[in-house]
């Protein structure tokens, strides 16, 4: 790959939320949580809605620039751009992709949204339920092998049997995710505290995964507003810069079933060398990660294929008191994540990781200057931004 | 005891051709993988160029019916209300001798002595008429 670098180019200007419902409990329609999400942002920001030139989703977002443009009154469009991807893979490179505009010179104000009503358009994580079954699925539907969750059970299971992980460090992750929403009024699961024992006690869905290692259902929508680093400049709040942006997949990482090269893996392999050359950065100069939780195990091998941890000190490394915003060597998912803030396809990771680096987080890392945010691990592509305050410039 | 209860449990329908062959190959009670005809690479899930010379020709070719676990996961909230009265049970995969892997199940191996890179071998069961699936046993 060149030299070539989106570093410093770009930066967040403002970011968006609506309020977060359990599935099923938003009162307004989907699309009214998006376009709510979007002038938040702008809000936020203080640029007028009117000036967003530019539009970029993920997840096959069904509320399309179109419509959004219409109902928000936009002058012109002058992007529309959809990221590819199951699951949330897309939370990032919806950013990278809206970045890239941006330094092209396609846009000028860029907003990257997703708005997700599970409650009005069906659920994902279920399994087809009927009794003839075509193309892949054939080939594992009839062993009862039929959801996201047990697909990815059985990389994690190889990956912890391969290095000896116990299942005592995807309780800490679970546990970071649930400490830090205790203090974020937003976070679904705010008021809901999670113990050792109540994780331990907790309902198996798929080995290795209890009930609290998955990813919550919801309704909500979350928008972040890209514009140049000269632009970025007049904004209201203090910027995050893009220092390095990457999505994608290893060699046949997706090939069907279960028959990639690199199995247990989180798919970040070759993603990470080019978000670490962009940003110019080591592992070690992060100061807080998010990092999508689809399911534990998967946060897990996200790290340690971004260097965040070897393999064999994983035991050691994902305890509690090494992941927490209050004195933890690498605060981890901080505002509480897709399993205790909401699932908004990891956007909202997004907007927590600069938050950290604007000093708005309700777990506030001291100084945070660096922050790494990674979407989707196991589905293909997946995709991780690295932000920076204007001191890492 | 079989898991396997032929009436409501989802079998395999494909519109694609080799797909179906594949399935329809089981029925002989051998299993059949792809192999490429250009550089000999064998290949699962079928399809039609190798992914590794790019070649289009391939043939049926017998596999051993031999190989290891390679993963598996215990499934205890089942996705599909066939399996709602089956629980726990384990979906593994195999990796054969010939190195593609293969989704089934072992259903004589107890859950509790699941673990990496044991041996084992295919056997078939009917579910329909029409469709006979691979199943793995332990080799002794």
């Amino acid at each position: 790959m060149s030299e070539r670098s989106i570093r410093g180019k770009v930066a967040v200007a403002g970011v968006g939320e609506t309020t977060y419902y359990k599935r099923g409990q938003s009162p307004d329609a989907e699309f009214l949580l998006g376009l709510k999400a979007i002038v938040a942002a702008c809000d936020d920001a203080g640029i007028s809605p009117k000036e967003i030139d530019g539009f970029c989703s993920f997840a096959d977002d069904r509320n399309d620039p179109s419509r959004l443009s219409a109902a928000l009154g936009i002058k012109e469009m002058n992007l529309s751009s959809m990221q590819w991807g199951g699951g949330g893979g897309g939370a990032a490179g919806v950013l990278q992709n809206g970045a890239a505009a941006i330094a092209a010179g396609y846009a000028d104000v860029v907003v990257c949204y997703r708005a997700l009503a599970q409650g009005q358009f069906g659920r994902y994580g279920q399994g087809p339920q009927v009794p003839y079954i075509q193309g892949e699925r054939a080939f594992t539907s009839p062993y009862g092998l039929m959801s996201p969750a047990q697909m990815f059970a059985m990389k994690v299971v190889r990956f912890m049997h391969e290095h000896g992980i116990k299942q005592e460090a995807l309780r800490a992750l679970s546990m970071a995710s649930y400490h830090h929403a205790q203090n974020n009024p937003r976070a679904v699961m705010n008021g809901k505290p999670l113990t050792e024992e109540k994780y331990d006690n907790s309902r198996w869905i798929v080995e290795p995964f209890h009930l609290f290692d998955c990813c919550m259902e919801n309704d909500g929508a979350a928008a972040i507003l890209l514009v140049s680093a000269e632009r970025a400049k007049d904004i209201k709040q203090k910027p995050a810069y893009i220092l390095g942006a990457a999505h994608g997949s290893g060699y046949r990482a997706a090939a069907p079933v279960h028959n990639s090269g690199d199995y247990p893996s989180s798919n970040f392999s070759t993603v990470a060398p080019h978000l670490y050359r962009q940003a110019q950065i080591t592992p070690e100069d992060i100061d807080v990660a998010q990092i999508y939780e689809n399911f534990t195990g998967g946060v897990l091998m996200t790290m340690i294929e971004h260097g965040l941890c070897k393999p064999e000190e994983a035991n050691d490394f994902f305890q509690l008191d090494n992941l927490i915003a209050q004195g933890g060597k690498l605060p981890l998912n901080t505002s509480g994540g897709n399993l205790a803030e909401c699932y908004m396809h990891g956007l909202g990771l997004q907007i927590e990781a600069i938050r950290q680096l604007r000093g708005q987080s309700t777990n506030q890392v001291k100084d945070a200057k660096i922050a790494l945010a990674a979407a989707g691990p196991m589905v293909s592509p997946v995709s991780t931004i690295i932000y920076g305050t204007e001191d890492t410039l | 005891m079989s898991i396997i209860d032929p009436i409501e449990l989802p079998v395999p329908y494909s519109v694609d051709e080799i797909n179906r062959e594949f399935w329809k190959l089981c029925s002989t009670h051998i299993l059949h993988f792809q192999q490429c005809k250009g550089c000999g690479h064998w290949r699962h899930l079928p399809r039609y160029m190798c992914s590794k010379c790019g070649s289009p020709d391939w043939h049926w070719a017998p596999s051993s019916g031999k190989g290891v676990i390679f993963s598996w996961t215990t499934v205890h909230q089942p996705m599909h209300p066939a399996f709602g009265g089956k629980t726990p049970y384990a979906s593994i995969i195999v990796e054969m001798e010939e190195g593609v892997r293969i989704v089934s199940q072992a259903p004589d191996l107890p859950i509790e002595d699941l673990k990496l890179d044991i041996p084992v071998e295919v056997y078939f069961e009917a579910r329909t008429e029409d469709v006979t699936l691979p199943f793995f046993r332990v080799i002794e």
